[in-house]
């Protein structure tokens, strides 16, 4: 062990981010889903899917900033960035995804309602949908067109700047080559695909929550087409990770028997049990067994929530597997670390655990700002969305 | 021991001007220090090093470092028969107030000095995001603390674990060549205290230093190689067991 | 026409505000020195070199102490620097009246070079001090700068008077 070695440097707040940033962009694959590929089914959770990945991503900056040893000197990134390092470069790609992929396509997608409400909304309300308008309140149906072909063109260079955008958090670990456990080629491309594998996990749970609070019929067509695309999504990240695994264990290098050692012991139950069988096998198990087997909507909707959360657990074991995993061991390849995770600290468990809420507090302020559903005549709701209607 | 007293030679001189600054409480860098005309390096001599820790403690005097953190370390190994990819290695505190008596087991036993190796490559320079590491153009590896965000980023990048954060300024720090004390004609404080002259500051750019005649002369190493850091500290006599 | 893209060149123009805050910003923050050398704050390179100096270097001890210069040339000894045992004395040399340096513990001064390791070169001069000394301070029968113990017989190096501390 080198003595520098025995604190850890990334935190849980370094786990988390790219669990959210994971989200965004699995979430908004979905939306694309539809807009680009047409897959007329999932119709109904693209406005959900496209808030949620806002919600998520505004969200995404605030553990990196928790984790600086100078937040407040963090703007350099965008003054001086240093163009060979991947963390500089992803301030931009995150900044180009924020504003001209998705803040522009839930604008164009919303513009009809915003200049709508803009004139029949009351109060502090109305003054932010004024401010949306940007003062202009055409919604003539040639410039509803534009504002379509537009979006279209939006999703459609919005897929890879989804991608980039969580794939260039695998390639910040990626392109370590000091860390054995990171540095590798695959890392981006499962980064993205787990990305996706949870983030349409979430999308699907939300909409099956929200819909329920709203005491709306589920869409079972919807529903089954989202789960197939997790399952074919899954199957390919378990062989990507699998084949990485393999990979390892034959070469069997330098670093093998340091990163064995500390699977079988520190990370035993984090990445086998957690990440590996209930996050991993189980959920692919299910959602296979549901495409072989004729189960009722009811059996389909409860394994589907089991999986779907079986999936969030094991995305997130999978990212604390990566950043903590490959800080436990040491370079020198003799000797492991503790990570001792604070409680109510700056980097501790509780402000993680506030971060993860975070989101959807937002989201509920996004869907009641915009709802993602048809309004219809108002009906009392104790909860998230304000719309009602047909789901 | 010849090395050390050219060494003296060359050095008197030199430390005599540069004094001057440092006894009059400004010491600013020599006027007559030329950055182009340089390129730092250091050489460790394996066999010499005797574990003593007077580096450490010298470092850790010379640039405050705080108690827990290391700009320079020393481990010892221990190498089994023929078991080279499997030594056992310790450094209590850095090797910092030496290392406990160990008497003969039949194995291989040397101490390893480390610090930065300042490389010309370096991968913390390339992670850094907003250029808050650098070489300079003499070669020396530095961190501008009132720059840098602590991201700790370069402190994942570099392979040798030379790097750690300072609690006191949460910024990324490391072993700086005690830049402040070459730009003024001394050598660095790990160098100045070495009783058996295992360590020893270089300048790949001057004709006259020794280590040029050295690296002709003598099996030298630099750590993890196959990382193609362009690593500036180079080893002589070092074991294939060292890491 | 334009009326129907109006909404997206209002948004274009947002667009071009948020750019040249950015750029003006940028300008007036960024240091001045920062890129004079490369990607970074040259003025970087002249704070880390100003920092003041806390070992002076056995050349500026040497010109005071010449003393005890020439009793260490006896010995073997010669090639250990002043402040590997006496610590950082840059303060000292600034100022050789006010500050005085430390008095040492030889024993564990001694020790942490000559204590017995397997791992420090054989050649080495190493004891097991409880075996050598029972741990007594070292001083008592060695002169640190000239500490080969001489015999009466051998004795042909003139060993300064006192110094003993």
């Amino acid at each position: 062990m080198y003595p520098n070695e025995v604190e850890l440097q990334w935190s849980v707040l370094i786990v988390l981010y790219p669990f959210i940033t994971g989200l965004v962009a699995g979430a908004f694959i979905l939306a694309s889903l539809e807009r680009v590929f047409r897959v007329e089914e999932v119709k109904p959770t693209y406005r959900l899917a496209l808030l949620t990945a806002l919600a998520f991503l505004l969200v995404a900056p605030l553990p990196l900033q928790l984790h600086l040893g100078h937040p407040e000197r963090s703007f350099e990134m965008y003054l001086t960035p240093h163009r060979s390092s991947a963390m500089a470069m992803f301030g931009f790609v995150y900044l180009w995804y924020l504003m001209a992929v998705l803040l522009l396509e839930i604008w164009l997608d919303y513009r009809r309602e915003i200049v709508e409400l803009s004139q029949t909304a009351s109060g502090w309300k109305r003054l932010i949908y004024r401010v949306l308008t940007l003062g202009s309140n055409n919604v003539s149906e040639r410039s509803l067109r534009i504002d379509d072909r537009l979006g279209y063109f939006i999703t459609l260079i919005g897929i890879p700047s989804a991608f980039l955008l969580h794939g260039y958090v695998g390639f910040i670990f990626g392109s370590v080559k000091a860390n054995p456990w990171w540095s590798s080629p695959l890392m981006p491309i499962v980064f993205v695909f787990s990305a996706m594998v949870s983030g349409i996990s979430a999308v699907m749970l939300l909409y099956m929550l929200t819909t329920r609070l709203r005491r709306q019929s589920i869409d079972m067509r919807c529903l089954d087409t989202i789960a197939r695309y997790l399952l074919y999504t899954f199957v390919i990240d378990f062989s990507l990770e699998m084949l990485d695994l393999l990979q390892r264990i034959y070469e069997a290098d330098e670093s093998f028997r340091s990163l064995d050692f500390m699977v079988h012991t520190r990370l035993w139950v984090s990445h086998v049990i957690v990440q590996i069988l209930l996050g991993t096998i189980i959920p692919i198990a299910l959602l296979g067994l549901i495409q072989v087997l004729r189960l009722s909507d009811v059996a389909r909707k409860r394994l589907y929530v089991l999986s779907g959360c079986l999936t969030m657990v094991g995305i997130f074991a999978m990212r604390w597997n990566v950043v903590i995993g490959g800080q436990l061991f040491s370079k020198s390849f003799l000797g492991y670390t503790t990570y001792k995770m604070a409680f109510a600290t700056r980097e501790g468990l509780l402000t993680a655990i506030a971060l993860m809420i975070l989101p959807f507090i937002i989201l509920w302020v996004l869907v009641k700002l915009l709802p993602p559903w048809p309004q219809a005549a108002s009906q009392p709701d104790p909860s998230t969305a304000s719309a009602d209607g047909i789901g | 021991m010849e090395i050390t007293r050219r060494r003296m030679l060359v050095l008197l001189p030199a430390a005599a001007v540069a004094w001057r600054f440092v006894v009059a409480g400004t010491p600013e860098a020599a006027p007559n220090y030329k950055m182009t005309e340089h390129w730092w390096a250091m050489l460790i001599d394996i066999p010499k090093c005797i574990g003593c820790g007077s580096c450490v403690r010298a470092c850790a005097e010379e640039n405050e470092v705080p108690e827990g953190y290391f700009r320079t370390w020393i481990e010892r190994y221990h190498v089994a028969g023929w078991k080279i990819e499997r030594p056992e290695v310790e450094s209590p505190n850095g090797g910092k107030d030496g290392f406990p008596p160990h008497a003969d087991d039949g194995g291989k036993n040397f101490f390893v000095p480390k610090l930065c190796n300042h490389c010309a490559d370096s991968p913390c320079t390339q992670v850094c995001p907003v250029g808050a590491t650098f070489v300079t153009p003499d070669g020396v590896v530095l961190i501008d603390k009132s720059y840098c965000l602590g991201c700790r980023y370069c402190v994942q990048a570099c392979p040798y674990g030379c790097r750690f954060i300072n609690p006191r300024t949460n910024t990324a720090e490391k072993c700086s060549l005690c830049y402040h004390r070459i730009t003024k004609g001394l050598t660095t404080a790990c160098c100045e205290v070495c009783p058996t002259g295992a360590r020893q500051l270089a300048d790949l750019k001057n004709t006259k230093d020794p280590i040029h005649e050295y690296l002709r002369t003598h099996t030298v190493q630099v750590l993890k190689p196959h990382m193609a850091t362009g690593a500036k500290v180079f080893y002589n006599g070092m074991d294939g067991s060292v890491r | 026409m334009f009326k129907d893209i109006e909404h997206l060149v209002r948004l274009v123009f947002v667009f071009a505000i948020g750019l040249a805050t950015f750029v003006i910003l940028r300008a007036a923050v960024v240091p001045k020195s920062f890129g004079q050398y490369g990607h970074y704050r040259g003025a970087a390179i002249g704070e880390i070199a100003s920092r003041p100096v806390a070992f002076a270097g056995h050349d500026t001890c040497e010109a005071c102490h010449s003393d005890v210069v020439d009793q260490k040339k006896l010995g073997k000894h010669v090639v250990v620097p002043c402040e590997a045992c006496h610590g950082a004395l840059a303060k000292h040399a600034d100022d050789p009246s006010s500050v005085q340096p430390a008095k040492l513990d030889t024993f564990v001064l001694c020790s942490r070079c000559h204590e017995a390791n397997a791992a420090k070169p054989k050649g080495f001069p190493q004891v097991v001090t409880a075996d050598h000394s029972g741990g007594i301070a070292c001083d008592t029968c060695h002169q640190p700068h000239h500490p080969k113990i001489e015999t009466e017989k051998s004795s042909t190096a003139k060993i300064e008077t006192g110094e003993k501390r």
